[in-house]
């Protein structure tokens, strides 16, 4: 007997994983949705200002095209990634992305990459995926940090600056025992120092322009020993990734908002403030 | 079904008081029904800060029609401060001003303001023999002040269709509210409870549609709201904002002694997890 959601997965089954110490220069890229180029560009960006070690919240598929094309690059860079919702599930052969939109037409336009991205997905990736931790820990100057995808608490929780109130925040790195949380899931960056301490930094997106009508995609840089995160915008060959989404008849939709930066779909989760920034 | 934390206050803060008397309400609500009062500002305040104190994300302002209430801008104010708000109401008492101080209160603070505007039909000859004679005409008045001031109001409608006229119905919402000046259309849907008056429009729940261990097995929890919010009205804390009304609904006083599991014993519990409903925005 299902009702609606039916049947969850264990969203935070993966224990963190531990990642020692870490005071140096570092980057972190957030869901990359199959922009092989934006996450090479990031990268490439990133190891050139002195990142020693690099950092993805996971949602590697979705949206773009030739989802295989991110784990080369991935590797190549030694990148250190965890899971999101979307490798999650891919992972386990889910009927859909478990993104948690509210309208029947992003959870169209949902499904229709999700499909896309599950065919075109094998087998050896799967397994990747499967071992992918769900977060990661480590300490700087000191102090407990965490990386997630969504939330410290779920896998597919939107924390959207206009719509976390700082009382929140503080329980959620209370409740995960860390000083700072990194996360991404939203797309769109935005970090906020705590009045009692601790700051949330939510790192956007690599794969996706943040809808402010720009084709630049942002990604957080942290200087040595650094907790503020420093967005950093990278130009790349976008409009090569627009003829690859159209080559694989993606929706024309996406490939807009590519060209563009603006998001034209899934847009009802955004909150007033950030939907009211936006062009549509 | 136990409480996983408190993510969300309500606030009944008209009570049950509404200058509006819609066929579908599931508390009633009418300029009459006094059974939960308005709240005032210092009593919102001493729960706006427990709430801030149990690490709440947001909290929502509802009636009965919230405007109703003369504190309610300085009341949105207050929530503002703490977290993210959202006040639900009809917007037929949203003047050009009214409107206005809302922008203001919404660009004063960096979290959001949402206004979620009550509309149940695209024409006066669909939303009024549910909603009352006149409303369309007043409610879309409101709604377009709101736009006009710059806000960006969600349009949250009852469902009366099939699952197959889903997507159609609310291309029609989104495109008669374009139409009507909303640059960028919000539309919510949510389903009728069949409770209060809306049992006399079409039924009540039947014995069937309870919730059993049997369709709580393996059922995630988090997508049920009751597990991380609670509603506070004149009568204390209320388990949802569906079942202020309903005998064993009072959780307590205080909203640390309403942190407790509570059982799925309402037929607007089954609506709930059958829909995914969620009164959130």
């Amino acid at each position: 007997m299902l009702g609606h959601g039916g049947l969850v997965p264990e969203l935070t089954r993966a224990p963190a994983r531990d990642g020692g110490a870490c005071d140096d220069a570092i980057a972190v890229v957030g869901g990359v949705y199959s922009n092989h180029a934006a996450l090479r560009a990031a990268l490439t960006d990133a190891r050139r200002r002195g990142a020693t070690r690099l950092f993805c919240l996971g949602d590697l598929g979705g949206f773009g095209p030739n989802p295989g094309r991110v784990y080369p690059v991935l590797e190549e860079f030694g990148v250190e990634t965890i899971a999101g919702n979307y490798d999650r599930s891919l992972a386990d052969r889910l009927a859909d992305c478990g993104c948690g939109y509210t309208h029947p037409a992003d959870n169209e336009f949902a499904r229709r990459s999700y499909d896309y991205t599950h065919r075109r997905t094998t087998d050896s990736e799967r397994a990747w995926l499967a071992a992918l931790p769900g977060a990661l820990r480590f300490t700087r100057g000191g102090r407990r940090w965490l990386l997630c995808h969504g939330s410290p608490r779920r896998i597919n929780e939107f924390l959207w600056e206009s719509s976390t109130s700082d009382a929140f925040l503080a329980r959620l790195l209370r409740e995960s025992e860390a000083d700072q949380v990194l996360c991404t899931h939203t797309g769109i960056h935005w970090q906020r120092a705590l009045p009692e301490g601790g700051r949330v930094v939510n790192a956007g997106a690599v794969g996706r322009p943040a809808n402010d009508g720009r084709p630049e995609v942002w990604y957080a840089f942290f200087a040595a020993g650094a907790s503020e995160a420093e967005f950093v915008p990278v130009r790349y060959a976008h409009e090569s990734l627009a003829l690859e989404m159209e080559s694989e008849a993606l929706p024309p939709e996406f490939v807009e908002t590519i060209r563009t930066g603006w998001w034209t779909t899934c847009l009802e989760i955004l909150p007033a403030k950030e939907r009211a920034r936006g062009r549509f | 079904m136990p409480c996983l934390g408190l993510d969300t206050v309500w606030f009944q803060v008209a009570g049950t008081l509404c200058n509006l008397t819609c066929r579908h309400c599931f508390i009633s609500c009418s300029p009459t029904n006094h059974r939960h009062e308005l709240m005032s500002r210092a009593e919102v305040r001493r729960y706006l800060d427990e709430a801030a104190a149990l690490g709440v994300n947001d909290t929502y302002f509802t009636g009965g029609e919230p405007f109703l209430n003369r504190e309610l801008l300085p009341i949105l104010a207050d929530a503002l401060k703490l977290g993210p708000t959202t006040v639900l109401t009809n917007a037929t008492l949203i003047t050009p001003e009214r409107a206005g101080a809302l922008a203001a209160l919404q660009s004063g603070s960096r979290y959001s303001l949402e206004v979620r505007v009550s509309l149940d039909g695209p024409t006066a000859a669909s939303n009024d023999p549910i909603r009352g004679e006149g409303s369309f005409d007043a409610t879309m008045a409101g709604v377009e002040a709101l736009a006009r001031a710059g806000l960006h109001p969600i349009v949250t409608v009852a469902r009366t269709w099939s699952d197959s006229e889903d997507l159609a119905a609310r291309a029609e919402f989104h495109r008669f509210l374009r139409e009507r000046g909303l640059s960028r259309p919000r539309v919510k849907v949510l389903p009728l409870f069949l409770m209060g008056r809306e049992t006399e429009r079409t039924r009540g729940y039947v014995e069937e549609e309870r919730l059993t261990d049997e369709h709580l097995r393996g059922h995630d929890p988090w997508l049920l709201q009751c597990s991380t919010s609670r509603m506070v009205t004149s009568r204390g804390v209320m388990v949802c904002p569906i079942l202020i009304d309903a005998p064993d609904a009072r959780m307590g006083s205080t909203l640390r002694e309403s942190l407790r599991p509570h059982p799925l014993a309402h037929g607007a519990c089954h609506t709930c997890w059958a829909t995914g409903a969620s009164c959130r925005n």
